[in-house]
């Protein structure tokens, strides 16, 4: 009890000393507020991605490719295929006892950002009839749905924001066709708002193919997957692979995300060991200012203990705020921001930086960790003092 | 010069606080130099590599394919020294998850085209006159244990040949080097002829022609001409350098620029803070010793150089020590293998130095002028 009494002593005596080294103290505060500001600023990027990724799909829906492909971009089915994948088990019929589902293909548009002119592939998607049965959540929020068998298309909301030429009644040019813009979807900031839509028969005509894609198709209930994958893959006329729709979106942006984490652990580390210097530079000129009071204490009869706290309290105390300032820098600045880049076979991807409470608190953890490590020399150096030479010192 | 020593002595008056100090600049710098050194050397070597060599694809989207009967035309452009062509065809071996970066191409052309793939002429001869052959770049053929003569099934999600399989069998008939393009640079290539003779759809077309220019300082003229020959065309062209391709398809994967600039930004403020405090801390400490200089007859301008050039001394030194470091990185196996030839860009080291100058002229600058101000008396006095 006595330890903890003299510990809030010391360290109260500290605090109170703080505004005199205001200076030395800031170093700490602004040094450990740039690390945590770019590593939550670079992860933000990452978990936007994959938090972009985990809306899109629903665990009650499947898409099947053609057996070995990573992408949809790199399927092909033919129309056989298709239509074989159409008596699949599981799959739920709409009110006329048809299957819900849609065959669908796609291709690459050139488009421009509006921010830099420069260029982008975006996904054009070309999709069957029964759309907005199989995608209850895509709503057409200005302007209408394409009709099919003419050059129409619909574009994602975040397509519009991020890109050139994409207003309604604006003409896309492709190899073959120019593609009239006539209405905008949303699709509950899912990864298919980055793109944009048409009639998969429309769009096989003009691009002259003879194949579709991929198949989505809306299951009875999730439950209904493994019937639905065993009657395919059971089917001897298919070579197909069947995959959850969310688990697919959520494969594709992996690669992604990880290198994402990567560069922001190892550029936030190496700032993060910078910055374990300037708070050891600190803590130590902390120290040696107080020499005389910390050995005038010890004469005293407070224990080394009490000083190698009192130190690391303060040490401790800077690093927070220097991370909470941080983080609220990340947060103010990054939050919500919209960025766009190109995902494995995906196109290019529009989705938000996301500085979430969780990616704040491991910032300011990492904030404590330098804190710590900064201070606990300096801490056993005020502990280790020889009281009498110390003293003599003044 | 003559004031060296003093300088020194003053610079390691506290060695702990001027080594911590050090090495929180060096590490400042070593990012800089990182960060920066990609960006910058991302643009300058393949510039530097590349200015004689042309892309051309459909304008519509590279993944559209033009005509095969543009070889031909192009080939008789004026300027025009070599062309080859890159036909996409994926692929993957044994696991559908590791592709393989396969291309169907005119080999005899292709190494005309990339000068210093080092490969050697008998397998170039054997591509020629092997239907079914395929070169393999050195490292991908380690990695699966393939050698010369090897018969491999490559498989394939998009081509289905005239036999009606997905799994198109392939014969190993020579290996090449091509670590001076990096480890983007497609290693894995196979005979355009036999691919548009066995595909099932596709036929007779191809999705890149790469040019290479007699003279570099032709090359925009020949683009500009390549292009023009097909223009109006159902299938029209766009020609580029291999330098403005990187460039766009950099852009694709996000603003690069940006974000190196903002981190690089984000470090070098907090630097400031640091150098100053370290400045201040240090003149504060040395306020009686500066008044004894003053009083052995050292004017007050001389007093500021010698706090200014302490601080110079400290930047200068591990802002070196750090883009040192980095160089060093640019240097190690593993990124050499990934960029290809790359080393530190001679800008980077050079906007380092004006940066560390100015780092300690901004953080020195407020101390020196407080030594410079320093009154004898009251300096002395301890007031």
């Amino acid at each position: 009890m006595k330890m903890f009494r003299q510990i809030g002593a010391v360290t109260g005596m500290n605090f109170r000393s703080l505004p005199q080294r205001v200076s030395t103290s800031l170093v700490v505060v602004i040094g450990i507020a740039g690390v945590v500001a770019v590593l939550v600023s670079v992860l933000a990027m990452s978990t936007g991605l994959i938090q972009t990724m985990e809306n899109t799909g629903r665990e009650d829906r499947a898409i099947v490719m053609r057996n070995g492909s990573i992408a949809e971009t790199s399927s092909a089915l033919d129309r056989d295929s298709a239509r074989l994948i159409v008596d699949g088990a599981g799959i739920k019929r709409d009110a006329q006892g048809e299957p819900i589902l849609s065959a669908e293909t796609m291709r690459i548009l050139s488009l421009r950002k509006k921010e830099d002119d420069s260029e982008v592939n975006a996904i054009l998607r070309g999709v069957g009839p029964k759309l907005q049965q199989l995608r209850p959540e895509l709503k057409i929020v200005e302007g209408r749905m394409f009709q099919p068998a003419v050059t129409e298309i619909i574009v994602g909301k975040s397509a519009h924001a991020q890109f050139k030429g994409l207003n309604i009644g604006d003409v896309v040019t492709s190899r073959g066709a120019n593609w009239t813009v006539v209405g905008i979807f949303e699709t509950g900031g899912d990864a298919h708002e980055s793109s944009l839509m048409t009639d998969a028969e429309t769009l096989i005509s003009i691009d002259k193919r003879g194949a579709f894609q991929s198949v989505t198709a809306l299951l009875e209930s999730p439950a209904a997957f493994q019937a639905f994958k065993d009657s395919l893959s059971s089917n001897p006329g298919l070579s197909v692979d069947v995959v959850r729709e969310r688990e697919y979106y959520q494969q594709q942006s992996k690669t992604l995300s990880t290198i994402i984490s990567v560069i922001a652990y190892v550029v936030g580390g190496i700032m993060a060991v910078g910055a374990v210097f300037a708070a050891l530079n600190t803590m130590y000129s902390a120290v040696s200012a107080r020499l005389q009071e910390i050995a005038t204490l010890r004469a005293l009869g407070f224990g080394s203990t009490a000083m190698v706290m009192s130190v690391l309290a303060e040490a401790l105390v800077l690093a927070l705020i220097g991370g909470a300032i941080g983080a609220l820098i990340a947060w103010l600045f990054f939050n919500g921001n919209t960025v766009s880049t190109s995902g494995g076979g995906m196109g290019q991807m529009v989705f938000e930086l996301s500085v979430s409470p969780q990616l704040m608190i491991l910032g300011i953890v990492w904030a404590c960790i330098i804190g710590v490590l900064g201070g606990l020399f300096p801490a056993v150096r005020a502990a280790r003092l020889p009281v009498a030479m110390a003293l003599r010192a003044v | 010069m003559k004031y060296f020593g003093l300088v020194w002595a003053g610079l390691w008056r506290k060695k702990t606080r001027t080594v911590f100090t050090m090495i929180s600049i060096v590490i400042a710098f070593l990012l800089f130099g990182l960060l920066q050194g990609i960006n910058q050397g991302f643009g300058t070597a393949m510039a530097n590599l590349d200015v004689d060599r042309l892309y051309v694809s459909a304008r519509t989207s590279m993944t559209d394919g033009m005509p095969i009967s543009y070889l031909s035309r192009i080939r008789s452009v004026p300027g025009v020294r070599a062309v080859s062509l890159w036909a996409y065809f994926g692929g993957y071996f044994q696991d559908a998850r590791k592709p393989i970066p396969a291309f169907a191409t005119d080999a005899v052309e292709l190494f005309r085209v990339y000068k210093e793939i080092k490969i050697k002429p008998e397998y170039i001869e054997a591509m020629a006159k092997t239907r079914t052959g395929v070169l393999v770049g050195e490292a991908l053929a380690a990695q699966y244990g393939w050698k010369i003569g090897d018969r491999i099934p490559i498989g394939t999600s998009i081509w289905t040949n005239k036999s009606g399989s997905n799994t198109w069998e392939f014969d190993i008939v020579g290996t090449f080097d091509a670590s001076a393009y990096g480890a983007g640079f497609p290693s894995f290539y196979l005979n355009w002829s036999y691919f548009d003779e066995a595909r099932q759809f596709g036929t007779g077309e191809t999705h890149y022609y790469i040019v290479s220019v007699q003279d570099p300082k032709q090359a925009e003229r020949v683009s500009r001409d390549i292009d023009a020959l097909f223009a109006n065309s159902s299938v029209e062209t766009r020609t580029q350098t291999e330098y403005a391709l990187a460039q766009s398809q950099l852009k694709q994967l996000g603003d690069i620029n940006f974000i190196a600039n903002a981190i690089v930004g984000a470090v070098l403020f907090t630097l400031l803070f640091l150098t100053a405090n370290t400045m201040m801390q240090s003149v504060r400490e040395r306020t009686s010793e500066l008044a004894v200089l003053k009083t052995l007859g050292f004017s007050d301008t001389k007093v500021l150089v010698l706090v200014l050039t302490e601080a110079l001394l400290l930047c200068l030194f591990a802002a070196g020590l750090g883009i040192a470091v980095a160089a060093l990185v640019f240097e190690s196996p593993a990124l050499q293998k990934l960029f290809g030839d790359f080393s530190m860009p001679a800008i980077v080291a050079t906007m380092g130095a004006g940066i560390a100058v100015l780092v300690a002229f901004v953080s020195g600058f407020p101390p020196a002028w407080r030594a410079r101000q320093l009154n004898i008396v009251d300096a002395l006095a301890g007031r």
